[in-house]
């Protein structure tokens, strides 16, 4: 009988060799004659143990991590067929305390199975959310996802269960799913996890609101930074449509969805939805005014719901296990889960999907084990490059998205950036600035020409040019990004820019040496 | 770095040299291909840079036109986007992230160590014309950073040891 051995094909893991130790299981096996089914799966989401490899026995799965070409012979004379005991060893994989003690329901798939296999996923559960749903009435179905509490896991929070009634009742020939799978922020990689390691939750997560509002064409704006997403979500489509998950006839029901994936060109801006449907158009991915909502006329004039990848791959197990279970995760206003994404400078990086409610300092110490250099952690930006820098003293802030406001912050996508005491928080601050400048889709004025002069004017007042005069310019300007900018991008900018200026203000007034060789 | 936004590069069209025959062709492929899908310009101009490795400014007036749309669309939407090129690039696309969670790794010092090293700015292509260094915002390995694309191919914890390895004997 074969052994069962998977090796993660998830980008991360392929970052740190995963595809040379893939072949050299391959080749050891035939080497000594032993028959080995190979399983590319995504990634379990502790990335100081990928290479993960892990080796199907009796008893579970047990995991070897991290796991360099050159470990491979010798984790065959250890046994490691049968569980063997080899310094890598770390026992059953689901015993691991960084997995064990997480709350996964959207990610309880990744890592597990074969994401390319529509048996793999319909043996775990998969496509159940969609069977109860197509027994339903849309509006029923809306019902479902507006009672578990699921608000928009892109970073804004509207809660998913209004926009979908929106579009639900908006008559109209045509309407449209789309996904905004233009994980641009740094420090998130949730979405490419999704994609990469169960595109299949996905699918159904589209087919759902498909059903629920009556759209026949989905799309997923896939940014074309993640060629491996985009290779693993057309395989899957393709397997879909194959068995008849997707086309004409959904599951029997005589009810049409079709599925495409669409590439974005590296702009980030296009990760705001009025701009990413601009660019569905085939145009410059510039912002439109709201109103009108997308909901209303999103995608060629037409209604269209328009959410994130994590916010889709949430709904097929609100519509499996119900409305109450999802909501019965988190904390006030915050219902179910969020896999926060530890980024950066942090020892033990990865995915942690946890009920929301869970503290910044469990989250960078418990699971993260503090700083990857092993310095102190001095801020962490929470939320992508629009969220304000958080120091030390606010760690104890829960992570829930009325909570995390009070102290300045904002959850956003979960995506946690570890900074040690090197950072030079005056430089964050002007790459915010900079960043917004580079990105900034040049429709309205206080974004396009803010973002410029606000470079300047932190260069200025880092070199101590009339300081006191600097930093009051440097707030009013913060103040008109604010409150005259169209969309996020222009209108977040002063976070990281003032969050660093209030929190970490010595970083402005170092005595500076002339660019240092 | 002082006193302005780095430096970003305008890319002013080079004066459109009119495509080959071969190039003419294999745009038109692309247009076939696609332009039946709503929206048809990215994926159309995606298909022409994969085929070509970039968007020959003199495909410009043939997309346009095949299109319906006027040569202005097709030139603003070119250049809204960072990823598409309108001049020839090396052999291999190395991006480098300069994003947030790179940068906590030190990136900022492979950045300098990257141009050093191959002798060119961002989105210029070394003298033997094998790499073009582009800047990437974020290539999602952010807990394995400094990140790096070579190629299609991503790299996690790259170093200027790492780095020199992967760009071998390049100039």
């Amino acid at each position: 009988m074969s052994v069962r051995i998977y090796v993660p094909q998830d980008a991360t893991a392929l970052s740190l060799g995963a595809g040379a130790v893939a072949k050299a299981i391959a080749a050891e096996a035939e080497r000594r004659g032993v028959e080995i089914e190979l399983v590319r799966n995504g990634s379990r989401g502790v990335f100081s143990l990928e290479p993960l490899v892990e080796v199907e026995t009796a008893g579970g799965r047990i995991a070897y991590g991290p796991v360099k070409a050159r470990d491979v012979p010798g984790l065959f004379d250890a046994g490691f067929l049968d569980g063997g005991k080899h310094a890598l060893g770390h026992g059953l994989t689901a015993e691991i305390p960084y997995l064990k003690q997480q709350e996964r329901l959207t990610f309880a798939r990744v890592g597990i199975t074969d994401p390319v296999s529509l048996d793999d996923y319909l043996a775990h559960e998969g496509y159940r959310g969609l069977k109860n749903a197509l027994a339903l009435s849309g509006a029923e179905i809306v019902q479902a996802v507006t009672d578990s509490g699921l608000r928009g896991r892109g970073g804004a929070a509207f809660p998913a269960g209004i926009k979908w009634k929106t579009v639900h009742a908006t008559e109209s020939a045509q309407k449209y799913i789309v996904c905004n799978a233009d994980e641009g922020d740094s420090g998130t990689f949730s979405d490419r996890m999704i994609m990469e390691g169960d595109p299949f939750v996905l699918i159904e997560g589209m087919t759902i609101a498909g059903m629920a509002v009556g759209a026949t064409q989905g799309y997923i704006y896939l940014r074309c930074e993640y060629p491996h997403a985009h290779r693993t979500l057309n395989a899957a489509i393709a397997a879909a449509y194959e068995r008849k998950h997707l086309g004409t006839d959904v599951l029997g029901s005589g009810r049409r969805f079709d599925l495409e994936v669409r590439l974005g060109a590296g702009a980030y801006i296009c990760g705001e939805e009025t701009s990413l449907l601009e660019s569905l158009e085939g145009k410059r991915g510039q912002i439109r005014p709201k109103p009108p909502l997308p909901a209303i006329k999103g995608l060629f004039g037409q209604p269209t719901v328009i959410n994130n990848v994590i916010t889709f791959a949430s709904v097929p197990i609100v519509m499996d296990r119900g409305a109450a279970f999802y909501k019965n995760y988190g904390t006030g206003r915050s219902r179910g889960t969020l896999p926060f994404q530890l980024t950066g400078n942090i020892k033990y990086g990865g995915l942690v999907e946890k009920a929301f409610g869970v503290t910044l300092r469990e989250l960078l110490y418990d699971y993260g084990g503090g700083s990857y250099s092993g310095r102190p952690i001095r801020a962490v930006q929470v939320g992508g490059p629009l969220g304000p820098y958080i120091p030390a003293s606010q760690f104890d802030a829960p992570m829930d998205y009325e909570e995390f406001a009070k102290v300045g912050g904002m959850v956003g996508h979960g995506g946690i950036v570890v900074f040690d005491d090197t950072v030079d928080m005056a430089a964050q601050a002007r790459y915010a600035m900079e960043f917004c400048a580079i990105e900034s889709c040049g429709k309205c004025t206080p974004c396009r020409i803010g973002s410029t002069r606000g470079v300047e004017v932190i260069d200025r007042l880092v070199a101590g040019e009339q300081p006191v005069k600097q930093e009051a310019v440097l707030r009013d300007l913060c103040e008109t990004m604010i409150h005259g900018s169209l969309c996020a991008l222009g209108g977040l900018t002063p976070g990281p820019v003032l969050s660093a200026l209030n929190h970490f203000p010595e970083d402005f007034k170092k005595p500076r040496v002339v660019a240092a060789a | 770095m002082k006193g302005q936004v780095q430096e970003q590069p305008l890319r002013p069209m080079p004066a459109a040299r009119p495509l080959g025959a071969a190039e003419r062709a294999k745009v038109l492929e692309v247009i076939v291909r696609l332009r039946a899908l709503p929206g048809a310009l990215l994926p159309v101009l995606h298909g022409v840079q994969d085929a070509l490795g970039y968007v020959p400014p003199g495909a410009v007036t043939l997309i346009a036109s095949e299109l319906n749309l006027t040569r202005a669309e097709v030139h603003g939407v070119i250049t809204f986007y960072h990823y598409f090129r309108s001049s020839k690039p090396g052999k291999q696309i190395l991006q480098l992230c300069r994003a947030e969670a790179c940068q906590s790794l030190g990136s900022a010092a492979l950045e300098q160590h990257a141009k050093r090293r191959l002798g060119v700015d961002f989105h210029g292509t070394t003298a033997d014309g094998r790499y073009t260094l582009e800047p990437v915002y974020c290539l999602g390995n952010c807990a394995c950073g400094p990140s790096l694309m070579l190629d299609g191919e991503l790299h996690g914890r790259v170093d200027a040891e790492s780095f020199d390895e992967l760009v071998g004997g390049a100039s």
